[in-house]
């Protein structure tokens, strides 16, 4: 009751003076809407730049098997062959922080067409899994392959704008039949153009096909192809004579008999993958993500409390400092300007309320000798400060919306609209109204009312 | 029963270095329905004696009842209680809210009430106040739009609507013409005999003291015929 009879008073003590109301306003209203917009927009261009940087692999994480040791010489990281698909599967099924993984198994070897050979950059057998982890999914021609073609040991690859500009001059490789080792790949999709990058090698330059054809029909690592031992090595590509002419081959090992091989079952694809990629959902939660793979992986892998870690771990540590710098960058930039604009915004309604409480110092002497005591008038005059600033927050979030809105339509820039910075606004307005607003309102209510009654 | 009773009342003003003595040990009794008028040229201490007698001051020494409650030892919160009570303040510039119709001028003070009533009760009062004063036509009417003398009828209706047991008037006639200020004294002597609320008129114009029943002069701060009642 009293809190409604203070706020009408307010309101008609404004009402008396809508176009000064109107103005001193207007600073809260500039403001609050330039806090609102710079908010918007920064957000729209943070997401956009988060984005961008994501597809760069900040959110990534690599799993390599750690090294093996023998005789105390040390073979170095990922010579160990315990990282498995059904890992990356786990992973995706059992850590809550991370979206997807994808196994990779990689290669180097010559690709032919035609008349043209190349050897890629990179030749990974992976999941289709590992285009979201790359954010790659859009693809410039065809389509991706799909886990079917990974299951079935599918013959077919995705390659990338270099390999398009080197093995077939621009023309669409769509369809086209590719050899890698000898085998007959063909091509079903081209990948969108990525560049080089941070460290400046060609991300385009890519071959990517499923795990299982580079693994068992490329590389020949598998029990399938048991007499293919000389190129085992992934990055060999001299071709022995065994394998172009099978006929004239020479059986190095004896063929086990019927009863031999019953007896031994030989062990089915051992398949081993030389990494796992993972992405995390977002930069905060890689190092959960990282925590969690570990504790997963440890499980999986049998290691008991004491042992180490059969494998390691790396985040893109450089890229994510640069993506939270960018961040911090911009929240702080914003923070700024929506200071300094707020608290001019707040100068101006001290200033109009100091001119208001001397202007209206007998009406403040003829309240007093009524009955009015001191905080009545502190509370008159507080209120109709915030009850000022608050107005100014709610134009200003209309036509810091309409700004942000305008921004996007005419000038196509990313927004992003953030109900944290409305809520801010309003709050920080009231504020600025009950800050800015105390100064003269304790003015008022310390006034003699023998003085202010005679006041001219 | 006395409504006022000042005893040797003081009032001295420190400017600086000097004293400055300006109510001399003034004792004063007002019955209840007085009509009393409070002469005295400018710098003689009648606006500090009003002041003080309307509770806006408290004196140096001395006592002051009203109404039986002894206000001199009274806090200034306690004495903004006392106003908003006991006390109508009708001024000579009538001190009306610019921009603000008659009726809500009128509500005002009760809304520093300490028992808050409803808004529609206040209107009612209001509203009953204005129509005694005769501008039940002239409610919406803000103090712009009207005469000098509905003015100050604003203002008297104002200061009657919470039922006050003193009314204080300061020069209430001082911005109206002659026929106007007749037309206002008129009122409040009309008040005064029929509702037996008691008036002080504070004035130097001895035409205005003519209509009290009782005059009481100040000179240089202290009181120059006794408080006999004519």
């Amino acid at each position: 009751m009293r809190f409604y009879r203070t706020l009408l008073t307010a309101l008609r003590a404004l009402q008396r003076n809508v176009l000064r109301a109107g103005l001193t306003t207007l600073g809260i209203v500039i403001g609050v809407a330039a806090v609102i917009a710079m908010m918007e927009i920064g957000n729209g261009s943070t997401l956009a730049i988060q984005r961008t940087i994501a597809t760069m692999g900040a959110y990534n994480l690599l799993i390599f098997p750690g090294n093996i040791a023998a005789g105390g010489v040390s073979y170095g990281s990922g010579s160990s062959m315990t990282l498995t698909p059904p890992d990356a599967d786990a992973i995706v099924a059992e850590c809550p922080s991370v979206i997807t993984a994808a196994p990779i198994v990689r290669t180097r070897t010559q690709i032919v067409y035609g008349n043209r050979n190349w050897v890629p950059n990179t030749m990974y057998g992976t999941t289709p899994a590992y285009l979201e982890v790359r954010d790659w999914t859009e693809m410039a021609e065809g389509v991706a392959f799909t886990d079917r073609d990974v299951r079935n040991c599918s013959k077919v690859c995705l390659v990338g704008q270099t390999i398009v500009r080197e093995l077939f001059a621009g023309e669409s490789p769509l369809g086209k039949e590719i050899r890698m080792q000898n085998v007959n790949v063909k091509i079903i999709g081209v990948l969108q153009p990525k560049g080089a990058n941070m460290m400046g090698s060609d991300q385009d330059d890519i071959v990517l096909a499923p795990w299982t054809t580079i693994k068992f029909r490329v590389t020949g690592t598998s029990v399938s192809t048991p007499n293919l031992s000389a190129s085992t090595a992934a990055a060999s590509t001299t071709v022995l004579p065994s394998q172009v002419y099978p006929n004239t081959s020479l059986t190095l090992y004896s063929v086990p008999s019927t009863v031999q091989q019953t007896d031994t079952p030989a062990p089915v694809r051992f398949a081993n993958v030389d990494q796992i990629v993972a992405a995390a959902r977002s930069a905060g939660q890689v190092s959960t993500a990282i925590d969690e793979i570990t504790s997963l992986m440890r499980e999986r892998h049998h290691l008991r409390g004491d042992m180490p870690d059969d494998f390691t771990i790396r985040d893109l540590t450089e890229i994510m400092k640069t993506m939270s710098s960018t961040t911090e960058l911009m929240t702080n930039l914003l923070l700024i300007v929506a200071l300094i604009s707020l608290v001019v915004g707040g100068v101006g309604i001290m200033n109009i309320m100091l001119v208001s409480v001397t202007e209206r110092t007998r009406e403040i002497g003829l309240r007093m000798a009524v009955g009015a005591q001191g905080p009545d008038i502190l509370r008159q005059f507080l209120t109709e400060a915030v009850v000022l600033c608050l107005l100014g927050g709610i134009f200003g979030i209309g036509l810091g919306r309409a700004t942000s809105w305008l921004v996007r339509v005419l000038k196509h820039w990313p927004t992003a609209s953030s109900l944290g910075a409305i809520v801010a606004a309003v709050l920080v307005s009231a504020s600025v109204g009950i800050i800015f607003g105390f100064y003269p309102a304790w003015k008022a209510s310390r006034l003699d009312p023998i003085e202010a009654l005679r006041y001219e | 029963m006395d409504l006022i009773e000042l005893r040797e009342v003081c009032k001295t003003y420190h400017l600086g270095e000097v004293d400055l003595p300006v109510l001399k040990s003034v004792s004063l009794c007002i019955a209840k329905g007085e009509l009393v008028a409070l002469m005295g040229a400018s710098g003689s201490g009648k606006s500090t004696l009003m002041n003080i007698l309307g509770c806006l001051d408290h004196p140096s020494a001395g006592q002051y009842w009203l109404d039986g409650e002894e206000v001199s030892r009274a806090g200034t919160n306690e004495r903004a209680i006392l106003r908003n009570r006991m006390i109508g303040f009708v001024f000579q510039n009538f001190n009306l809210l610019p921009r603000t119709s008659a009726l809500e001028n009128v509500v005002m003070p009760l809304t520093y009430c300490a028992e808050s009533l409803p808004e529609r009760q206040m209107r009612q009062r209001a509203t009953e106040m204005l129509r005694k004063v005769g501008l039940s036509d002239r409610m919406d009417h803000q103090p712009s739009q009207l005469s000098g003398g509905q003015q100050q009828r604003v203002a008297i209706a104002r200061s009657l609507v919470n039922n006050p047991r003193l009314l204080l008037a300061d020069e209430p006639t001082g911005n109206l013409d002659s026929h106007t200020s007749e037309e206002v004294l008129q009122m409040v002597a009309e008040l005064n005999r029929s509702e037996g609320l008691t008036v002080i008129l504070v004035t130097h114009d001895p035409g205005v003291a003519r209509h009290a029943r009782r005059v009481i002069h100040i000179h240089d701060g202290m009181i120059e015929k006794g408080p006999e009642t004519s």
